[in-house]
């Protein structure tokens, strides 16, 4: 091993915080340059998987407007970090026919679990997805439609023909199955959904409210 | 030694000094992911993304960087490349990212890395210091996979399941049952069942280890020209 002899101003300690200095600025550097480069990428990317998800949980049949534009925001239901929910409206001749809104289920095994549900006029699921989590890969990431059609059980379900005591894993005496090995991210996920039912059903008014004339004009 | 010998860079990697089963880092990583082989080969890859763009930018700055703040900058550059694969997948891999994105920040804790900078690619011209970790990539996804393998076989029945969430349909076909109507083995599955599979492996690596030497021994440790 040849190892050059050290420059002696290499051993000040000048030196160490100047490169190191260096090296953070240039590494921040990178940084922003990759964040400029990328944000609106990714923005974009976010808003397609908005778009998808969207039409997951709410039937292209069902409405003729662009629910991504027709956005009501109601304070959100307590247990949720976000101050309000953003409501996307699915309308059909400017009569709501459903409602997606995203809902936050705080509990979930690593951290908050993402959901977006659909509901239709009579308060029943139309659909449920999961946008983002961080569920312990292999177990809890059987939410994910892709993985597990486990998330397609709550499709029809409604406060009114699940009573109160029924939503909940099957090991806390309700109707959901909970996966092997791991019991606390279903929980919160069917926690969330009923959240999210009851969160239709106070504000059911509000959100079934017909469309202004000018706001089926401009989603045209 | 002016003429690195890459023969032996690779063989490092790929066995001898195998990240997982002989050097025994990235254990924390290794544990939460495996519990399926495309889970391990995901990462593993990844993973061996980060080592090779570190051993590149790390022995292109080796001449300056001092012993005293090595590792700070060390750090400082991985989490920066992490961070810039995390960004630039997301916005040109989505797909791949969505399936991935769980573990690419779970790359900058991976102290393999950082044990390649500071042990090679801080010491080394960059032709090498890319081999290495390359090799290494490749050792290190060679035993994740093998560790998924081991524990979703035993603990699901399946082998690279998922397979097409990560590398697309037409590998379709990697996702095999192997065992039907399996009921599960939780333990293998959890992370308990990660430490006892690795356990077995390094079992198996060292009696392999010894069976080669014992054979050399036998043969007469040929005394080559």
């Amino acid at each position: 091993m040849s190892t050059p002899a050290i420059p002696s101003y290499r051993k000040r300690v000048g030196y160490h915080a100047t490169f190191l200095g260096i090296i953070a600025l240039l590494s921040s550097a990178a940084l922003v340059i990759g964040n400029l480069r990328t944000q609106d990428e990714i923005a974009l990317r976010h808003l397609e998987d908005m778009q998808a998800s969207l039409s997951q949980v709410i039937p292209a049949t069902l409405h003729d407007n662009a629910p991504l534009h027709e956005v009501a925001r109601l304070p959100a239901p307590f247990g949720m970090r976000a101050s309000e929910v953003e409501v996307y409206r699915a309308a059909r001749n400017g009569e709501i026919a459903a409602v997606a809104f995203r809902i936050t289920a705080p509990n979930g095994y690593s951290g908050p679990i993402q959901l977006i549900m659909g509901v239709d006029r009579d308060g029943r699921v139309l659909g449920v997805r999961v946008l983002s989590h961080a569920e312990t890969p292999g177990l809890g990431d059987k939410i994910e439609v892709a993985r597990s059609p486990w998330i397609r059980g709550f499709d029809g379900l409604s406060l009114a023909d699940t009573p109160r005591e029924e939503w909940r894993v099957k090991k806390d005496g309700g109707r959901f199955d909970q996966f092997t090995g791991a019991t606390i991210t279903p929980r919160a996920v069917v926690g969330a959904v009923h959240e999210g039912l009851q969160f239709f059903q106070r504000h059911r008014d509000a959100l079934l409210a017909p469309l202004p004339k000018a706001g089926v004009e401009s989603a045209k | 030694m002016n003429t690195p010998d890459y023969r032996r860079i690779v063989r490092d990697g790929l066995w001898d000094n195998n990240v997982v089963f002989a050097q025994m880092l990235a254990l924390c990583p290794l544990l939460a992911v495996t519990s399926t082989a495309t889970n391990g080969l995901g990462l593993g890859l990844a993973t061996s993304f980060v080592m090779i763009v570190s051993a590149l930018v790390i022995s292109v700055l080796r001449t300056q960087i001092t012993p005293e703040v090595r590792i700070p900058v060390f750090v400082l550059l991985i989490a920066a490349i992490v961070t810039l694969v995390d960004m630039a997948m997301n916005a040109w891999l989505h797909e791949l990212h969505k399936v991935l994105g769980l573990f690419i920040p779970l790359i900058v804790t991976n102290c393999a890395i950082l044990g390649r900078a500071e042990s090679f690619a801080s010491r080394q011209p960059v032709l090498p210091s890319l081999v290495d970790g390359a090799t290494m990539g490749a050792g290190f996804t060679a035993a994740l996979v093998v560790l998924g393998a081991v524990r979703e076989i035993t603990g699901s029945g399946t082998l690279f399941a998922n397979a097409s969430l990560l590398l697309g349909e037409t590998f379709g076909f990697l996702e095999l049952t192997i065992i039907p109507d399996y009921r599960g083995f939780l333990l293998m599955v959890l992370p308990p069942g990660g430490f006892l599979a690795t356990g077995f492996l390094l079992a198996g690596k060292r009696l392999l280890d010894a069976r080669a030497k014992r054979r050399e021994v036998v043969v007469g440790a040929p005394v080559h020209g």
